[in-house]
This record gives structure tokens, C-alpha cells and sequence, in this order.
């Protein structure tokens, strides 16, 4: 009996060292990730460009203040150790890490995220970072070419900054992308560094191809002990879907973004379907509708397109589920995403209804411009036009490129959109956008005025408590769903294959191929060991 | 021949103008711009900026002015996207674009060639047939289809080659874009041949030279080859400039890393300088080939003089 026991525990412990061997992180190989995004990489300097295709690179070659943390699902410091606020919650006094080197070996200093801070700030190089920066003091004036420095930012020591802002707001919000990140004063000041950029991440540069690939290798200096697991990154450019589905059969590549297609068929593959990944990304897909067009300035017409279309499905079957069904703005992973609300209803009767109430018994005629995108353009639109029919609105569709959708949308030239827009992970920020004082070419696409909701917002962003400003923002983004200034589409399910061998893949919901590089890993069974 | 080619030089500067005042306005009119394509939640500050720094809000002929007086010292401007020079972009990008061209333009002179050749000898055979339905077929088959199935097959089957990349610029890399983008010349060149070659066997000369006793095989080598080669010549000669054109799609398709795919990012982001410069070396080099083309006529047939 005695022996059976002792057999029974040193077996569970042989089980449970196996188990934790199997999880420890192996160091070594090669991680071979993919840039789905069409297009090459912009430019190795990252504070010029504003794609989730070069931020891709970007996390593994540089660091901004603060970094994504997507188990947490916030912005975390990771240059700073501490931020220490005062002054009203205006003031942030960040001590910073004292082990953090650049990519030529010299350590990072509070003067290096001055240099960077107002370098963005340049109004003459138009940076796309400056949108975030400007919330420090004095930022603006620099801009303007009023200041040559910041003046909320000031340096304490070499590892000590104070940080004064113009609002009241959680900084890691505004400095945790590529796009601010921290260069070395110094080095990024010369010509060479456009084509040997250097930074603060896990790995360094070794080598660029435009239009096909970035390598990086394993920085030993790297902050966090024992991190990157892996000696190199390749990050392959793919635009092409077919293309990456053969590589990623053929294990050429460790990651794969899926379309909705590739999804279905990953899924019903019996090898592939464990490889499959998603999260539901902070991107909401919608309708927008112009209130300076007549019909679409009334609530009720609003509110019956949301009724007249079967939205289910379409994402069951046009989007193939690769989505989730959108309630009102705020995504599924939003913190104040409030799980209690109901979708429109699919109800044609209460549409027609509607429009009768409004004045529009017969329904009338809009334009509707819309890219040629598979999960949020033509396809959906025309699914959507004879859904629309049936209560006796008619939609004419106008196509044009993504990019001049884009300018059309921010112009306000349009009677109805689909597009796909950014709805966190701030949900301050992404609610802000319908703040009447937020001009439309900003993010207020629909132009939408509501003082009520103004009201709410505002109330939010002056709470000191967190769990207040949640519920206040939970009720602005019900009184969203009451206006309807857009059809509620869906939010964006982002879905990745990846290889089996690679290890420590983070579900963020800002943008799935955004992976902390340091802290993924290939086991042994990688065929890039 | 010195003034010959002086002529064709002067005669292509007409073309180049044409083309540079071609893109430039056609790229002014259309809609869309650098700025609304560098992100889709920017902010509008800093697109006005953007705008001023590139110059964009200077009125149309202002700005190309200023392109055609930088064009006329060889600068062909900075990169809205990559804030380089265009040059450079186009240096890093030519030796892949030249690598994939001569590969697939060699593997289609190789194949297409004889294979037209050995079906004309004797029309109507199996030789012939088959041959035929290969070009027919080839000549079909679009490129981004047959690039995927060409992945599927050699890479994913039968595990002989990489289905993407540049890797060290080696063989293995460049073989199926090579074959991808050479099946349709190839297709043509054995066309070409065998029309030229069935026109040349019927011809007087050849009659001639068979009636005073000549083997098959010299009337072949020397009546018939060489003056089928011209014919050839110029197909191979537009071919070279059709290829620039086509190998876009095969370059993004495999992530080659070419003019072609430059071509078409910078098109999409509306990266004005970038679409100018990547045009006018294709039509350059297009002028080129067809020079040389010129030129060898006249080494190959001696009756051809440059008056």
C-alpha cells in the first residue's frame, strides 16, 4: 500500500516536472512572423508612420514609455518603473529604469525621451505621434514653432522626468505605440540611422529588404532577465492571402492573419483548426450616416435602418463569424464595455414602422460610398441593399479606394459610409470622438451633437474614481445606441494561425499581430531552431 | 550607326516627356492622397502639416515645375512615404527586378523557342498539337493563379523550393517567380517561332537552297534560323518591357522585392515621387531594350543598314 502511494506521488511528480519542463520558454531559434498588411514597410523610422504593418517590426526594435499589456488588457510602464502623480492628477513624475541601453550600447536617459518627445513635436515634420504628445504642457507651442522645448517636461535626474499635462487623463493611453517611441538623441539625429535605426527593444537591426522582408537578431542588453527567448526575428511582407496560407501549410512562417475564408477552412481542417488564435480587436465596423442628409438627421430613421437589417446574418454568413456583433460603440474588450446590452433586433415591421412615424412611409434613396474591403465594404453592402429594400429604402453604392474613403469620411462628403474605426483601447478616448466640440475631420465622422451625451462625457473625464467613470461612460455609450448615428455592424474578431511550436502569443486587442516579441518562444520542434 | 543611335536618343525624350506629364497629372486628378493613406486615424493638424511639408498645397503646375526642373539634374525627388530619395529606393529594388526579367525571360527563350521551332518542322504532328495547346494555354492562364498552383505543387507537395521570399537572392528563390512570370513569353515565343519559322520554310530562298542540293539541317541552321531570329528578336525585345509591367503582380505575390512591388505600394499611398520615378525606369528601360534590339538587327541580318 505504502509502495503504491509513494508510486502514485513520485509519478504525479514526474508528471508535473515534465509538465512545467514543457512550459519553460526555450531560448534559442528563429521566430519567422508575417506583416499582412499589402504594402511594404513605410520606414524604419517608426515616429514617421502610423500602419499597423510597421509597428509589427517596431515591437520588436523599439520601446515606448509605456507598453501594451494585453493580459491586463492597459498600457503598463515599461521604461519608467514608477509613475508618482500630483498637481490634481495633472502632474506625473515617472522614475525610469536605469538598465534600459540602446541598440549601440548606451544607456537611456531622461534626455533621451526629452529629444524624442519634442522631435515629434516638430511642426515642420508633421510626426504622427505629435496627436499624443500634445497633451504634455507646452507641447503645442512647440508645434507651433512658439517654443523649442517642451516646457511640461523637465528633467529631475538622468532617470527622473515630471511630466505636466494639459488634461486629465491616464498618459499610458498616449505613450505606449510605435509611434512614440524613445529614440537615442544622439544616434537617430544623423542621415544613417533612417537606414540603421537603433532602439530600446529586445532585438536589433540587422537588415532590411524593402518590399520583402526586416531581420532582427537578439539584443543581450535587453532589460528584462533572460528575455528575448529567440536569437532572431524574421518579419516577413505578405500581403497576399493565398500566398501566406501555402507558406504557413509549408511551415515557412511561424504567424498568418486569416480572413474570413481562411478562417472557415482553417477551422474545419483538422490540422490547422488548433493553430487558430482570435481576439476580439478594438476596431467597430458601422454605417455611418450623415445628419446634414435629410432623412438620417431623424433618430427613427436611424434607428430602423439598425432594425431593417438582419446583421446576424451577415456576420454568420458573409463574415463567416469572423466578428462579433456589435451592441453600440464600445468593443467587447473595452474596460467599459457594458455586457448587459441588447443588439437591435432584426425586425423589418418595426423599421417600416419607424419610417412611417419619421415621415417616410415609402421609404426613400441614399448613396452609399463604400471601399471594396471583404469583411466591411462592397460585399457587405451588397448584402445589405436588398435588406433595406424590403422596407423601401433604396441605397445607391458609390466605390472608391480605401484611402479616398478614408478623405471622404473625414470631409464629410458623403450621405452614408462603411467603414472600420478605432474604438479603444481608451474608451474615453474612443467615446470622445462623438463629443460635439471634436471637429468631424478628427473622429467625429457623423458629426454627431448631442448635449446630453457631451454632458456625460465630460462627467467621465473630470471622475477621479475609476468605477464611476466606467458606469458614466457605460451610459454614454447606451445613449449611443439610443441616438444610432450608425448602423452597429460589428466588432472586429481578429484571427491569427499560428505554428504550433511557437509559444507565448498574447491575445491583444489592439491589433493581434502586435506581439511583445520578448516574450514569445519556439520549442524544439520549429523548423527555424 | 553612331548618328543612328543619336537619333533614337533624341527620339526618346518626347516619350519621356510625355510620360512624366502623363503620371504627374493623372495622379494630381485622382482622388485620394499621401496623407489620408499614411493612416486611418490621423489627426488633422498634422495632415495639414503633412501637406505643407510635401508641398501638396501648392497649386498643380507649381509643383510640376519644380519636379521636372529636379528631374532635368537626374534628382527624381524624395519619397512621401519612406522620406528618402527616390533614386535610392530604386537602386535597392533594381537588381531583384533585373534578376527576375533575365531569369524568366531565359527561361521562356529556352523553352519557347526550340519548342516552336521543333513543332514548325512538322506542322500538324503531335509535336505541333501539343506544343500549341502549351502556349495557347500558357499565354491564358493568369499569373497570380498560376503562381499559386506553381507554390502548392514545388513548395507544398513536393517540397523543393521556398513558396515566398528573396532569401539570399539565390537560385532556389528565384525559380518559381522566374517560371510564373516566363510561361506567358514563352508561350508567345513559341508561336512566334513557329509562324515565323513555317512563313521562312515556304520562302524562295529556302527553295532555292534545297533545289542546289543543301541538307535539311544547313538549310535549317543557315536560311532558316537566321532569319527567323530577327522576327524573334523583336518579340524578345517587347517582351523585356511587358515583363517590367507584369512582373508587379508576380514580385507581391511571392514578396520579391522589385520595382514592381514598389511600384504598386506607392501607388496605393498615393507616393507621387515613388510611382514617377518607378514609371520612368520602366519605360527607360523599356526604351533601352528596344535600342539594342534595333542595334542587333543589324548584326544579325547584314542587310539591314542604319541609314
Amino acid at each position: 500500500m505504502i509502495f503504491r502511494i509513494v508510486a502514485i506521488v513520485a509519478g504525479l511528480g514526474l508528471a508535473l516536472a515534465a509538465t512545467a519542463e514543457a512550459q519553460t520558454p526555450r531560448k534559442g531559434g528563429t521566430i519567422r512572423m508575417t506583416a499582412p498588411y499589402g504594402s511594404s514597410f513605410t520606414s524604419l523610422d517608426i515616429l514617421t508612420t502610423q500602419r499597423a504593418q510597421d509597428e509589427i517590426y517596431a515591437k520588436a526594435l523599439h520601446r515606448s514609455l509605456y507598453i501594451w499589456d494585453s493580459a491586463a488588457g492597459k498600457p503598463v510602464l515599461e521604461l519608467a518603473k514608477e509613475d508618482v502623480v500630483s498637481g490634481g492628477g495633472l502632474v506625473h513624475t515617472f522614475k525610469l529604469r536605469d538598465d534600459a541601453y540602446f541598440h549601440n550600447g548606451r544607456k537611456m536617459t531622461a534626455d533621451d525621451i526629452i529629444w524624442t518627445y519634442n522631435r515629434i513635436m516638430d511642426g515642420t515634420k508633421a510626426y504622427p505621434g505629435a496627436r499624443y504628445v500634445r497633451v504634455i504642457e507646452g507641447a503645442a507651442a512647440v508645434e507651433k514653432g512658439q517654443a523649442k522645448e517642451i516646457s511640461g517636461l523637465k528633467k529631475i535626474d538622468d532617470f527622473t522626468i515630471e511630466m505636466k499635462l494639459t488634461e486629465k487623463v491616464e498618459p499610458g493611453f498616449y505613450f505606449w505605440n510605435a509611434i512614440t517611441s524613445i529614440y537615442p538623441a544622439d544616434e537617430a539625429a544623423k542621415e544613417s540611422f533612417l537606414q540603421k535605426p537603433i532602439g530600446l527593444g529586445p532585438f536589433k537591426f540587422v537588415e532590411h529588404v524593402p518590399g520583402s522582408r526586416i531581420v532582427l537578431e537578439r539584443w543581450d542588453r535587453f532589460y528584462k532577465p533572460g528575455k528575448p527567448y529567440a536569437d532572431k526575428i524574421i518579419v516577413a511582407v505578405m500581403g497576399e492571402a493565398a500566398a501566406r496560407d501555402v507558406a504557413f501549410r509549408n511551415k515557412e512562417i511561424d504567424t498568418s492573419v486569416l480572413g474570413p475564408a481562411q478562417y472557415v477552412a482553417y477551422q474545419n481542417d483538422a490540422d490547422l483548426k488548433g493553430t487558430v488564435v482570435e481576439v476580439a480587436e478594438v476596431f467597430t465596423r458601422y454605417m455611418g450616416m450623415n445628419p446634414a442628409f435629410k432623412p438620417f438627421a431623424d433618430k427613427r430613421v436611424r434607428q430602423a435602418i439598425n432594425h431593417a437589417i438582419d446583421t446576424d446574418l451577415i456576420i454568420n454568413k458573409l463574415v463567416k463569424g469572423k466578428a462579433y456583433r456589435a451592441t453600440s460603440w464600445l468593443p467587447l474588450t473595452s474596460p467599459a464595455y457594458d455586457k448587459a446590452m441588447k443588439p437591435y433586433a432584426f425586425d423589418p415591421a418595426k423599421a417600416k414602422q419607424l419610417l412611417a412615424d419619421a415621415g417616410y412611409p415609402s421609404g426613400f434613396e441614399f448613396e452609399w460610398t463604400t471601399s471594396q474591403n471583404e469583411s466591411w465594404g462592397l460585399p457587405i453592402v451588397s448584402a445589405v441593399i436588398p435588406m433595406l429594400d424590403r422596407v423601401g429604402i433604396k441605397a445607391k453604392v458609390k466605390q472608391v479606394e480605401t484611402a479616398v474613403l478614408a478623405e471622404v469620411v473625414r470631409s464629410g462628403d458623403y450621405q452614408a459610409f462603411i467603414y472600420s474605426q478605432a474604438s479603444g483601447p481608451d474608451p474615453q478616448a474612443a467615446l470622445k470622438c462623438f463629443h460635439s466640440a471634436t471637429p468631424q475631420p478628427a473622429c467625429n465622422y457623423m458629426n454627431f451633437k448631442n448635449a446630453d451625451f457631451d454632458k456625460i462625457v465630460d462627467e467621465a473625464g473630470q471622475a477621479d474614481d475609476p468605477a464611476k467613470r466606467t458606469q458614466l461612460l457605460q451610459k454614454a455609450n447606451a445613449l449611443l445606441y439610443e441616438e444610432a448615428p450608425v448602423w452597429f455592424f460589428n466588432y472586429n474578431k481578429a484571427v491569427m494561425a499560428v505554428q504550433p511550436w511557437l509559444k507565448g502569443i498574447q491575445l491583444n486587442a489592439t491589433e493581434l499581430t502586435h506581439q511583445n516579441v520578448e516574450d514569445l518562444w519556439v520549442d524544439e520542434t520549429s523548423p527555424a531552431k | 550607326m553612331l548618328s543612328f543611335l543619336f537619333r533614337r536618343l533624341l527620339q526618346t525624350i518626347p516619350t519621356v516627356l510625355a510620360v512624366v506629364a502623363l503620371v504627374f497629372v493623372l495622379f494630381s486628378v485622382v482622388p485620394g492622397s499621401i496623407v489620408s493613406s499614411m493612416s486611418d486615424d490621423a489627426d488633422p493638424q498634422v495632415e495639414l502639416r503633412l501637406k505643407k511639408q510635401l508641398g501638396l498645397d501648392e497649386p498643380v503646375y507649381v509643383r510640376f515645375g519644380s519636379y521636372v526642373a529636379k528631374l532635368a539634374t537626374g534628382d527624381f525627388g524624395t519619397s512621401f512615404r519612406t522620406r528618402e530619395p527616390v533614386t535610392f529606393m530604386i537602386a535597392k529594388r533594381a537588381w531583384p527586378t533585373l534578376q527576375l526579367i533575365f531569369a524568366a525571360m531565359a527561361f521562356s527563350v529556352v523553352i519557347g523557342v526550340p519548342l516552336g521551332f521543333i513543332a514548325a518542322l512538322k506542322p500538324g504532328g503531335i509535336v505541333d498539337t501539343l506544343a500549341m495547346v502549351v502556349a495557347v494555354s500558357g499565354l491564358s492562364i493568369a499569373k497570380f493563379w498560376l503562381g499559386l498552383v506553381l507554390m502548392y505543387l514545388f513548395a507544398l507537395k513536393l517540397g523543393w523550393l521556398p513558396s515566398f521570399g528573396y532569401g539570399d537572392g539565390g537560385l532556389k528563390y528565384l525559380i518559381l517567380p522566374a517560371v510564373t512570370l516566363g510561361v506567358s513569353p514563352m508561350a508567345l515565343f513559341a508561336r512566334t517561332t513557329r509562324a515565323a519559322v513555317l512563313e521562312i520554310m515556304t520562302a524562295d530562298f529556302v527553295r532555292t537552297a534545297r533545289s542546289k542540293g543543301m541538307s535539311e539541317t544547313r538549310v535549317v541552321k543557315w536560311h532558316v534560323m537566321r532569319n527567323a531570329l530577327v522576327i524573334i528578336l523583336t518579340t524578345v525585345g517587347l517582351q523585356f518591357g511587358a515583363l517590367m509591367g507584369q512582373a508587379v503582380v508576380v514580385e507581391k505575390l511571392y514578396s520579391w522585392p522589385g520595382i514592381g512591388s514598389l511600384l504598386v505600394d506607392s501607388v496605393l499611398q498615393r507616393d507621387i515621387p515613388a510611382v514617377q520615378g518607378s514609371i520612368l525606369v520602366v519605360v527607360l528601360s523599356f526604351l533601352a531594350i528596344n535600342l539594342l534590339i534595333d542595334v542587333l538587327y543589324g548584326v544579325i541580318d547584314p542587310r539591314i543598314r542604319y541609314a
